[in-house]
């Protein structure tokens, strides 16, 4: 590796009362796919920040083609040629495919931008990452977030890039965007464009990655592992210290009330899914299965009010919700998770306490007035029964991580009363260590007694977790049965073929 | 059942090590700076800034004009000519926080005061009680916040187009009714009353010091304050957290317009007259007394104490200003950079603050 492409050297970034990265070692070969692993504060978003000149390290040596580099902000590390696309895309809603790819470095003659020169470079730009049937004319707000993300990787061409970072580019992707995505990033790296790809899907990396270097704690455990021999156990030992995967918790009883809790009938909302009808029992997760955009969401959303449903009905314990009013859901003991947490659920400014209190203030208050200390003691409790860590409930809830934050979402609503939680896609942006926890914390909420709506995109996670399930292609059932009788590669079936004989 | 999970959530608890270790970050992040950020996160630490500033032009009016502004008699002053903005401003802070804006107070500040001070109300007033004319002006300021309210909540409209509406209506709507006459206070015990003083300090300082007391505890300690700052601080999340958000911001710009009709009858009080030209530019003295105070105009976050200062700021700013005999247009170019470096020295502290 004498000829590496990129060579980071003890890298050290501090933040006040953190040290994020603490002596991190990276090597890229030229056209490789270098993936990096690591639990959620292992300092792999902080390390792609250095290399992209967002943040300047403490300590540690970069080395670029052989030459020491500084990487003093975004743009020198653009002019090196490293590109990062990140999880949140950096696209301007209102303008153009073309436009946003050549955001920054328009191409212009005396200050009047050559519209068809633009459009051009994008037409053949788009064409080299296989998808020529993205127009540079559309505007990328109607854009797919696949769609959005070969925007950003054109963008990154536009520029003579060596390197792309990609941070959790799947994250937002179905399995067919996904096997797309490899198909580009094989085509980059045939054209000699190295790739840093970040992921937390294991099999992923199996299939793309050629190098593994895993972070934990700020530091490098280890580089330079082949990606498809390093067995699955050494590389979760590496990160998280421990030797085994993730475990679904078996199974509850057969519920001990055998009254639905949550019914769903006829429910439709045209376009987006048509004819969904389910019951939960108290006690039971009742899982949706399908690809991104089948209508997974779309139901959760519907069920809790926050969409309105153009035909069929909600009821819980026997009565009828009123249609959209997320206040008449969850008046009557819902309470949801939703996909996007940071935008959809955290008050991210604000205090643990608060965000835990933020749907049950009232029973808190007297005459309107909050009772903080009573609060807080709810507060401490949940944070106790929850294992929320850091402790301490008046953090800011931005600063905690992932799995922690899932964790307040759910405490909220334990605070409410609920009885049915709808979760969606409760393991997003969760490390490997804490899915499990959130795994075992749900069997647990079911075992109490509460019945769980919960979608996820990952087919395994559905079906471990799940009692019964309902398998949805573009909006319709095409099975709902016991989870333990049908199975992986029979769901990708139906969702992806279809046939519900 | 829970014998049969135990195992599995055994398993899979983060080793020893692990969770010390993780303990032990979250001390070491809260150790150092423990002295300081409890300082910091009192509110009289967040407005540090702020206390200096208006001590540092403290001292320049007593170096510039000597007794002249340090008498008792100007200091009430000040203490009057910030009452009336102040309530505006105390309102003007729960909107902010909420995640709107409010560009109408000043026309609606005018609006209640001509339709407290018509021939009718006078009338009214001198044959009931004079407090008929608080009344009217407090129930028209109600009224045009609801109709904001309203608008900006159902009518899905922008809270700056909406207010901007509602700024050119309310004006005109007074101008109309006044015959753009200023209408003088006959009634005598509704102008003594305000204009008097309880304790040697004037009854407008008392409104203003009950008003942002008021507003400290609705923000701080209700269940009102802390919906406002979730609303303000992501209106998707307190939505889905089952609040009810369009009610609450029909219940915010109601509470503005409320303040406007407190400062209407103040303002009535301290000209004894009502008329359409009442609250000129109010708008822009209440959204930089609140910017100033360190309330972001994205939502979510601001203090009572803050908007306090910075409408004592201002007008302490103002008092200098003409006791040195500057004119008003300059007294304008200084509030401009004012305001600038205000904003300035905010972010500087709420970034020092903020990023981990």
């Amino acid at each position: 590796m004498t000829t590496a492409l990129l060579r980071m050297h003890g890298i050290v970034k501090e933040f006040p009362g953190v040290r994020a990265l603490d002596g991190v070692d990276l090597e890229v070969a030229p056209a490789e796919v270098h993936c990096l692993l690591g639990q959620n504060g292992a300092g792999k978003s902080t390390l792609i920040k250095v290399l992209s000149g967002a943040h300047q390290p403490d300590d540690g040596t970069v080395t670029w083609q052989g030459e020491d580099v500084r990487l003093a902000n975004p743009i020198a590390a653009m002019r090196l040629g490293i590109a990062t696309i990140y999880q949140e895309l950096d696209l301007v809603d209102g303008l153009t495919v073309a436009e946003n790819i050549y955001l920054g470095h328009e191409l212009s003659t005396a200050g009047l931008s050559r519209r068809a020169d633009a459009q051009r470079g994008a037409v053949d730009l788009l064409a080299r990452l296989g998808h020529p049937e993205i127009s540079p004319r559309w505007e990328v707000e109607r854009l797919s977030a696949a769609g959005k993300q070969i925007v950003s990787m054109a963008r990154a061409l536009s520029h003579d890039v060596k390197l792309i970072v990609m941070d959790e580019p799947s994250a937002v992707l179905d399995q067919e965007e996904v096997a797309r995505l490899f198909r580009v990033i094989r085509d980059l790296t045939g054209q000699g464009v190295a790739v840093v790809y970040i992921s937390h899907r294991l099999e992923e990396i199996r299939q793309i990655g050629d190098r593994v270097t895993v972070l934990k704690d700020g530091r490098t455990v280890a580089t330079g592992l082949p990606a498809k021999e390093t067995p699955t156990a050494e590389i979760i030992r590496l990160m998280t210290g421990r030797s085994i995967e993730y475990v679904f918790p078996p199974r509850g009883n057969e519920p001990a009330v055998p009254d639905a809790i949550l019914e769903v009938s006829g429910l439709t909302r045209p376009g987006e899914f048509y004819d969904i009808g389910f019951e939960v029992r108290p006690g039971e997760v009742f899982g949706l299965a399908g690809l991104v955009g089948s209508g997974r969401s779309e139901i959760l959303e519907t069920v809790f009010g926050a969409r309105k449903a153009a035909a069929g009905w909600v009821s819980v314990n026997g009565k009828r919700l009123r249609a959209g009013s997320v206040d008449a859901a969850v008046s009557a003991g819902l309470g949801m998770a939703p996909e996007e947490r940071k935008s959809q659920a955290l008050l991210l400014e604000e205090s643990v306490v608060n965000n835990l209190t933020v749907a049950s203030l009232s029973r808190f208050a007297r005459a309107s007035f909050v009772q903080r200390a009573e609060e807080l003691k709810a507060a401490r409790e949940q944070v106790e029964a929850l294992d929320i860590r850091p402790v301490d409930p008046t953090r800011e809830a931005r600063t905690l991580s992932g799995g922690n934050q899932q964790k307040v979402v759910l405490g909220r609503w334990l605070l409410t009363g609920s009885r049915v939680l709808l979760l969606d896609e409760p393991t997003r942006g969760v490390d490997v260590g804490a899915r499990s926890e959130i795994y075992a914390l749900i069997r647990r909420l079911a075992d109490d007694g509460v019945a769980v709506l919960l979608v996820s995109s990952e087919v395994p996670e559905v079906l471990g977790l799940s009692d019964r399930v309902l398998v949805l292609r573009e909006g319709r059932q095409v099975y709902q049965g016991p989870a333990d009788e049908i199975d992986e590669s029979r769901v990708l079936d139906l969702v992806m073929e279809g046939s519900a004989a | 059942m829970s014998e049969q999970t135990t195992p599995q959530s055994a398993a899979v608890t983060p080793p020893p090590d692990e969770h010390r270790r993780v303990e032990k970050a979250a001390e070491e992040a809260g150790r150092p700076a423990s002295a300081l950020t409890r300082v910091m996160g009192s509110s009289v630490g967040r407005n540090l800034g702020l206390v200096i500033a208006l001590l540092i032009l403290i001292v320049v009016g007593v170096i510039t004009a000597g007794d002249r502004f340090a008498s008792t008699d100007n200091m009430l002053t000040i203490l009057r000519l910030a009452s009336v903005i102040g309530v505006v401003s105390i309102g003007m802070t729960f909107v902010i926080i909420g995640g709107g804006i409010d560009l109408s107070v000043g026309a609606i500040v005018a609006l209640s005061s001509v339709w407290a001070t018509t021939l009718a109300t006078q009338t009214m007033a001198e044959d009931t009680h004079w407090l008929i004319m608080a009344f009217a002006a407090l129930v028209v300021g109600s009224g045009c916040g609801v109709v904001n309210g309203l608008l900006i909540a159902y009518g899905r409209m922008a809270p700056f187009i909406a207010t901007l509406a509602m700024l050119a209506a309310a004006r005109g709507l007074a101008e109309i009714i006044s015959d753009r006459k200023t209408q003088i206070i006959s009634v005598r015990e509704f102008v003594d009353f305000f204009n008097g003083s309880l304790l040697g300090i004037p009854v407008l300082v008392w409104i203003f010091a009950l008003v942002s007391a008021m507003g400290w505890v609705l923000l701080n300690r209700t269940t009102f304050g802390r919906r406002t700052v979730a609303v303000g601080g992501n209106s998707v999340a307190a939505r889905l957290a089952g609040i009810a958000v369009k009610r609450h911001t029909v219940l915010l710009y109601t509470l503005l317009g409320f303040a406007c009709g407190i400062a209407a009858v103040m303002l009535m009080a301290r000209t004894t007259t009502g008329s359409s030209t009442h609250g000129f530019l109010y708008e822009l003295d209440a959204i930089a007394a609140v910017v100033i105070g360190g309330t972001l105009l994205t939502g979510g976050r601001g203090t009572i104490v803050g908007t306090v200062l910075g409408v004592l700021i201002f007008t302490s700013l103002t008092n200098v200003f003409t006791l040195n005999n500057l004119d008003t247009s300059t007294q304008a170019v200084a509030k401009g950079v004012i305001i600038v470096l205000a904003v300035l020295l905010q972010q500087r502290v709420a970034a020092r603050n903020g990023s981990p």
